[in-house]
């Protein structure tokens, strides 16, 4: 019979609904909706679906979310004839298409471009909105501000790739189209007209940062869980009151790599690594275009990118043969 | 209700598996891996062997229908016995009519001489395919001749692109604006369909028209580290990207065959495959500019593309998923009138003119352009 032994059970509590920090519904409102369970959200997390609170910051989010959202779609929709079943047999390949690089900066006509500046404002608008909201509420629940400065890391790299490189470079052209594949294509031929990202020093930060993090979400996932039956899962409290689980885990990583991160640092090191990886990131496409043209010359430049011995004959460019 | 949720997702995982399955273009193992540069640089060919099998079968060639001796080049010039003969008038009669009956079998197997020739006169031009015919042996004259950088010794001979059919199956045409894009929504800027013509991705549908027949620039990386004057933009990339991968599917070969991927633009580091690859772009570029469009106006509509135009050249014409058309297989050497005289296209342009001034026709030359890089 399974019984109760620790917040990971799991075995789902049946409670009266939490209606939240009393102070909080005093200051900012009540929140929207009547709570109520949901046994496969309590598969996954919390059963207890709402109340929630939007407030104009998450209405106008959502509103202008929804706005581009119809822009793509609709453009998707429209670039296959209004054909229903060819919409959602080709959805992979459709895209929203940014200006041809001739419009350079200036509105382009809806139709060459226009639609795609309207749907990257609302989406900005949208996503920007939700930063205030995920800022607005940790303030107001007396939170630190962590989670809306790691947002705004995400926010920064996806601003280079839309809006402030772009800009730079004079020409909308340049930016990411609204599309699956489309986008996956885009990132390749970017690559190439520059002459290969893997040679840039931010990409490559960028690379051990998403790596580092998964690596770290799993050795910590995996140390919690581990220990959990030792009530490791009450980590933050056993960051200032240490018990036996926090000591295993702590002896498991020094006997096994000799170092050990503490229930608190574990905890910089996971957010550093996710928050650095689209900082970086969001660097190293700043800088190409604008400060470098080509990554792999300006690696040899560098002493970055060895040379390999010659085991093909030489080859020599035709065109400068015939011209 | 749990149940209904339950088997619903199952249904859709088996089914989205099936579909992964079924459409992704997915090569079975075994996967030979042929090194083809230095040891940790990536560079490396990779192919099925069952799929080497089906390639070699499907690249047998016809047998020459006997063998040339010298008697057979003596004799009689084929103007002097038959009429109306302009392209090969300056070989013997038993060659000019081997030749015929091997052309028969590379292009018109089941329908036979009259496919090109007039049952009541052979020296007629009445029926197109004989104007069209006599283009292409110029054609391949001039490709035998003038292009020995792309097709060496092994040269070609019309079954390199036509192999038993009348029309060859690896043509292309222009392709139009779709449907969606005419309204004031929905323009896919020539890219985001699933098109064969670009290996299903969603690059540039038709990077042919500006790349093969156009001299529309192909380069695009800098040669030079830091921002200079290169202008070129993701979207130029795109389009060469979508002629590279088009490239690759017609040859049945990876990018390393003619790159260092690490280095797409650099030559140093380029196989030699790549200056081949070279030439044969240019090439393309000339038949289709040179000997396929003046023939607009000989053919009938339904042999037209969607635009008007007239049927033209790729990669995939000759190499058909080998990366050696034929496998590397010569026929040319058992046909030396196809080898024919060295003209230069001028020439060949001037009889051309000739010949249409003749019928009365309008031929429609596309201006050659400025040699592009």
């Amino acid at each position: 019979m399974t019984d109760y032994q620790n917040i990971f059970t799991r075995v789902q509590l049946k409670a009266p609904v939490h209606a939240g920090v009393s102070d909080v519904i005093d200051t900012q409102g009540e929140r929207i909706g009547t709570p109520g369970f949901e046994y496969w959200l309590g598969k996954i997390g919390n059963a207890q679906l709402g109340p929630i609170y939007l407030g104009w910051t998450g209405v106008l989010s959502i509103v202008f979310g929804l706005v581009a959202i119809e822009i793509i779609g609709l453009n998707m929709w429209a670039s296959v004839n209004w054909d229903p079943v060819e919409f959602v047999r080709q959805l992979p390949w459709l895209a929203l298409e940014p200006p041809p690089p001739a419009y350079g900066l200036s509105f382009p006509p809806l139709n060459e471009g226009g639609w795609w500046l309207m749907a990257g404002f609302f989406l900005t608008a949208s996503i920007i909105l939700w930063w205030v909201r995920t800022y607005q509420r940790a303030v107001a629940l007396g939170m630190g501000t962590h989670v809306a400065w790691a947002f705004a890391a995400a926010i920064w790299l996806y601003l280079v790739l839309g809006f402030i490189r772009p800009i730079m470079m004079g020409s909308w052209g340049e930016a990411v189209p609204f599309g699956i594949f489309p986008h996956l294509d885009w990132t390749a031929a970017f690559s190439i007209r520059y002459g290969n990202l893997f040679y840039n020093p931010f990409h490559c930060l960028s690379i051990v940062f998403l790596y580092g993090s998964t690596l770290l979400f799993a050795m910590h996932g995996a140390t919690i869980l581990a220990v959990s039956r030792f009530g490791g899962d009450r980590e933050i409290e056993q960051i200032v009151d240490r018990g036996t689980a926090s000591e295993r885990a702590a002896l498991f990583w020094r006997w096994t790599m000799g170092f050990n991160a503490s229930m608190e640092s574990i905890h910089r090191w996971a957010w550093w690594f996710a928050v650095l990886c689209p900082l970086t990131g969001g660097i190293g496409i700043l800088l190409t275009g604008t400060a470098v043209d080509n990554w792999y010359l300006w690696a040899v430049k560098h002493d970055v990118a060895p040379a390999y011995p010659e085991v093909l004959p030489p080859v020599v460019d035709p065109a400068l043969n015939t011209q | 209700m749990r149940l209904g949720i339950i088997l619903i997702g199952v249904t859709v995982t088996v089914l989205l598996t099936i579909a992964s399955f079924l459409t992704a273009g997915w090569v079975a193992p075994p996967i030979d891996v042929s090194q083809s540069g230095y040891r940790g640089t990536g560079m490396a060919q990779f192919m099925n062997p069952d799929e080497l099998h089906s390639l070699v079968r499907a690249n047998e060639i016809p047998e020459a229908p006997y063998p040339l001796d010298a008697v057979d080049m003596a004799g009689p010039r084929a103007s002097e016995v038959y009429e109306n003969v302009q392209v090969l008038g300056d070989i013997s009669v038993d060659q000019f009519d081997r030749l015929m009956i091997a052309m028969t079998e590379w292009v018109s197997p089941e329908e036979g001489c009259n496919y090109c020739h007039a049952v009541e006169s052979l020296a007629s031009d009445d029926i197109y395919t004989k104007v069209v015919s006599r283009r292409m042996i110029e054609m391949v004259r001039h490709i035998n001749t003038g292009w020995s950088d792309h097709v060496a010794e092994t040269g070609v001979t019309c079954y390199t692109c036509h192999r038993g059919n009348p029309v060859p199956e690896e043509i292309w045409f222009t392709e139009g604006e779709p449907n969606g894009a005419r309204g004031m929504a929905g323009n896919k800027a020539g890219q985001n369909s699933p098109a064969e013509s670009v290996g299903l991705t969603s690059l540039p549908y038709d990077p042919l028209t500006a790349l093969l027949r156009d001299k529309e620039n192909i380069r695009v990386a800098s040669t030079e580290a830091l921002p200079a004057d290169n202008r070129r933009s993701i979207k130029q990339t795109e389009l060469t990207y979508g002629l590279m991968v088009h490239m690759s599917e017609a040859l049945g070969v990876n990018c390393t065959h003619c790159h260092n991927s690490r280095s797409f633009y650099d030559w140093a580091q380029s196989p030699p495959q790549r200056a081949t690859a070279w030439h044969g772009i240019q090439m393309s570029r000339k038949l289709n500019v040179d000997y396929l469009e003046p023939l607009q106006g000989e053919f009938p509509p339904h042999r037209l593309g969607e635009l008007g135009d007239v049927a033209k050249v790729n990669c995939a014409t000759c190499h058909q998923g080998a990366n050696k058309p034929l496998n590397g297989q010569s026929m040319v050497q058992d046909f030396p009138s196809l080898i024919g005289p060295t003209i230069t296209t001028g020439q060949l342009k001037n009889t051309y003119y000739q010949h249409r001034a003749a019928l009365g026709g309008t031929p429609t030359l596309k201006s050659p352009e400025t040699p592009g890089e």
